[in-house]
């Protein structure tokens, strides 16, 4: 067997696999893990990294808009798994469960494969995010309900 | 396309891992061994890759001569950014002929532990003949055979000392195998 | 000097299993679980991932329990946990423009786009006790929802009146923040290490700075320009991949406090600004972080450092409760010897002062 690379540092971005990450690490193990069950176990994978918790610094900005300075870390746990076909997924996602990292990495192996794409799409990443979107928009619907308009009252003599 | 793995376990090898450089460090001369279940990709050997799977991380620029393949493990695993030359490096690899050991980051007189560790892969390494080490953690002396390092490195390593305690540590590593010479150990010729 | 001592280990023993047993307190009341603290008590939660400057509620929630409640050792059990933890890099600075809004409220603008919400605010509240809480009761009916535009636009302040070229603009470079994690604090500080040092900050301790900038210790105008809470995203590039993946989203409070300034040689009459940001709902933290951070680039602006919250060395070395309570608090530690010394001295001088009143009478005579 010969060595190399997973893939080369700098990989043009993929909008596409940033969300169905995204929308990983929002959610939780046991939503990821109810959402593979309905679907064919997935091949065998091994573990490449991890799961192993670790930090990751939180930056924010100077006035929000200025130069970047350090806030405080974050817990963070990281995952890469292969695939037995041979595909590598990651996942870095916030917080100690290692069992959510490694459905993310295993997942995010399994989505990069064109013939099981649509199909884990549909049945793991489109329910996880809408379920996300709704949680959102009720927020905000609960924000938009505590908005105020003040008055001045002008004294005048 | 395929990465082999690091450590099995990572707290518990690490952990055995550091505790080999650690004995290496206090007995200076004194082999031993690490590493043994790893698979890294070529040149890289698994002492060395033992040593920086436990050592290097984030918070250590990493410089070495390995290549792209072993490079793209290292950064997989250790997460180490890549120094621009070996100076700006807190550890150095070398695999082929290392740098000269005045070019590295020796630390200052206030603060020499800031200096950079040297990993060299050595061809073979030996106790009970060659060098006659003596210094810190040596009773009397130990003697050390290291094959395969180039003929300046005594010479560099005596002109090193003269600046004590700034200068740098030096492990060799020989496949599983590791000694080490801290910068206070001198090279007695057999 | 550091004297060690031995001996004490079945005392400490007992004295450990003793605080064992206060910490779970009268046995037939339910014993708290984490998910109760994390839930139920989240602004401790949320002080204590500030000060302990590391988010995971569950670990603070955990440290809460473990401190008996006490804030500040909670915190230390954090900032302990986080150095087991191997670092795996830095985020993207987080937009706050782009935060999913909970709270958002102006104290200049009556009518600003995106509008005022109040949010979860204990503002408004009558300080009364609420006796119904005391007994457990059904939970609460589920709070109001309104319509809203889909992603109300809602800019910061700051930007609008950056826009009409009224607020100074924060310096854009993109180097490398200097971090207090890894190398100890040095004097003078630069802004980006002062913001570090007053988002780990004590709040006690920042809020009794900021108050007395109002107060007359510093020439301070502040107003609440903005202060907005809620969730955003966390982005960090694996260097494996190369580009920036969302790692989760966590909740924040920004302060904008806007400060009238003079204008100098080479600028002109502006407003500037006092800046905070903290895990959690942490807004009274935030509020002083910035009021603290405007008094702290005093300097900078050309104005003249005469009270406590503008001197540097002051704020930052004894903001940090952690090092304050390990330096406080050791005091307490066996210091026999030292004592010894002192005391030997004190009656050495006593003795020498006896002999020397004994014999002046006669001498004055």
């Amino acid at each position: 067997m010969h060595d190399t690379p997973p893939s080369p540092a700098g990989t043009a971005a993929d909008p596409q696999r940033q969300r169905w990450m995204a929308v990983l690490a929002r959610a939780d193990a046991a939503a990821i893990a109810a959402r593979l069950e309905t679907l064919t176990p997935p091949p065998p994978h091994r573990r490449l990294r991890g799961p192993e918790a670790g930090l990751v610094m939180v930056r924010g900005r100077l006035g929000g808009d200025g130069a970047p300075f350090n806030l405080g870390e974050m817990t963070v746990t990281r995952c890469t798994v292969q695939l037995e076909g041979g595909a590598v997924g990651h996942a870095y996602v916030a917080g100690r469960d290692a069992r959510k990292a490694e459905l993310a990495a295993l997942l995010d192996a399994l989505l990069q494969d064109p013939a099981r794409r649509e199909v884990l799409l549909a049945t793991v990443i489109e329910p996880l995010a809408a379920a996300q979107a709704a949680a959102a928009a009720r927020e905000a619907r609960r924000a938009a309900a505590t908005r105020v308009e003040f008055l001045t009252m002008v004294t005048t003599r | 396309m395929t990465l082999s793995p690091g450590f099995a376990d990572p707290v518990a090898e690490a952990q055995q891992s550091f505790r080999a450089i650690l004995a290496a460090l206090s007995r200076p001369g004194r082999v031993q061994s690490l590493g043994a279940g790893l698979r890294p990709p070529a040149p890289l050997l698994p002492a060395a890759a033992a040593v920086l799977l436990t050592l290097a991380d984030a918070d250590t620029p990493l410089w070495h001569d390995a290549g792209a393949a072993a490079d793209a493990w290292l950064r997989f695993h250790c997460g180490s950014p890549a120094a621009g030359r070996p100076g700006e490096a807190r550890l150095v690899l070398a695999c082929g002929a290392p740098p000269p050991l005045s070019e590295l980051d020796a630390g200052s007189d206030e603060a020499p532990e800031d200096s950079a560790t040297l990993l060299v892969q050595v061809a073979g390494l030996a106790e009970g003949s060659g060098w006659r080490l003596t210094g810190p953690g040596i009773a009397q002396e130990h003697r050390l055979l290291v094959e395969g390092l180039p003929s300046w490195f005594p010479a560099a390593w005596e002109a090193q000392r003269r600046g004590f305690p700034r200068g740098v540590d030096v492990l060799l590593c020989a496949g599983t195998r590791i000694a080490a010479l801290p910068r206070g150990i001198a090279l007695g010729q057999g | 000097m550091y004297v060690a001592v031995k001996g004490g280990e079945r005392a400490i023993s007992h004295a450990h299993a003793w605080l064992a047993a206060l910490r779970r307190g009268e046995a037939a009341v339910p014993e708290l679980e984490l998910a109760q603290i994390r839930e139920q008590l989240g602004l401790a939660v949320d002080r204590v991932m500030a000060e302990g400057a590391c988010h995971d509620p569950d670990l603070a929630a955990l440290a809460i329990k473990q401190a008996c409640g006490d804030l500040i050792e909670a915190a230390f059990l954090l900032r302990a946990y986080r150095t087991t933890l191997p670092r795996f890099g830095a985020s993207l600075p987080l937009d706050t423009a782009r935060m999913r809004l909970w709270r958002r409220v102006s104290a200049t603008y009556k009518d600003l786009p995106g509008g005022q919400l109040l949010g979860p605010t204990f503002d408004y509240t009558h300080r009364l006790l609420d006796f119904s809480l005391a007994a457990p009761g059904a939970p609460p009916p589920a709070p109001a929802e309104e319509a809203c535009a889909a992603a109300a636009a809602a800019p910061r302040v700051s930007d609008l009146l950056a826009d009409e070229g009224l607020m100074q603009p924060e310096p854009r470079a993109e180097s490398e923040p200097p971090d207090l994690t890894r190398q100890p604090l040095a004097c003078p500080a630069a802004r980006p290490l002062r913001l570090q040092a007053l988002a780990r900050g004590d709040e006690g301790f920042l809020l009794a700075l900021g108050y007395s900038t109002q107060r007359g210790y510093g020439n301070a105008h502040p107003f609440v320009g903005e202060i907005r809470q809620g969730a955003v995203a966390v982005e960090f590039t694996p260097p494996e991949l190369g580009f920036p993946v969302q790692i989760g989203e966590i909740t924040v409070t920004e302060c904008q406090m806007v400060n009238q300034f003079l204008g100098s040689r080479t600028e002109p009459p502006q407003f500037t600004r006092g800046y905070g940001l903290v895990f959690g709902r942490g807004e009274r933290k935030a509020m002083a972080m910035a009021l603290v951070d405007r008094a702290l680039r005093a300097g900078e602006l050309g104005e003249e450092v005469t009270a406590p919250a503008q001197d540097q060395e002051f704020v930052l070395y004894h903001a940090d409760n952690v090092e304050a309570t390990g330096f406080v608090e050791h005091l307490k530690l066996p210091h026999h010897v030292d004592f010894q010394s002192e005391l030997e001295n004190l009656r050495g001088i006593r003795a020498a002062a006896q002999a020397a009143a004994a014999t002046l009478p006669e001498a004055a005579e």
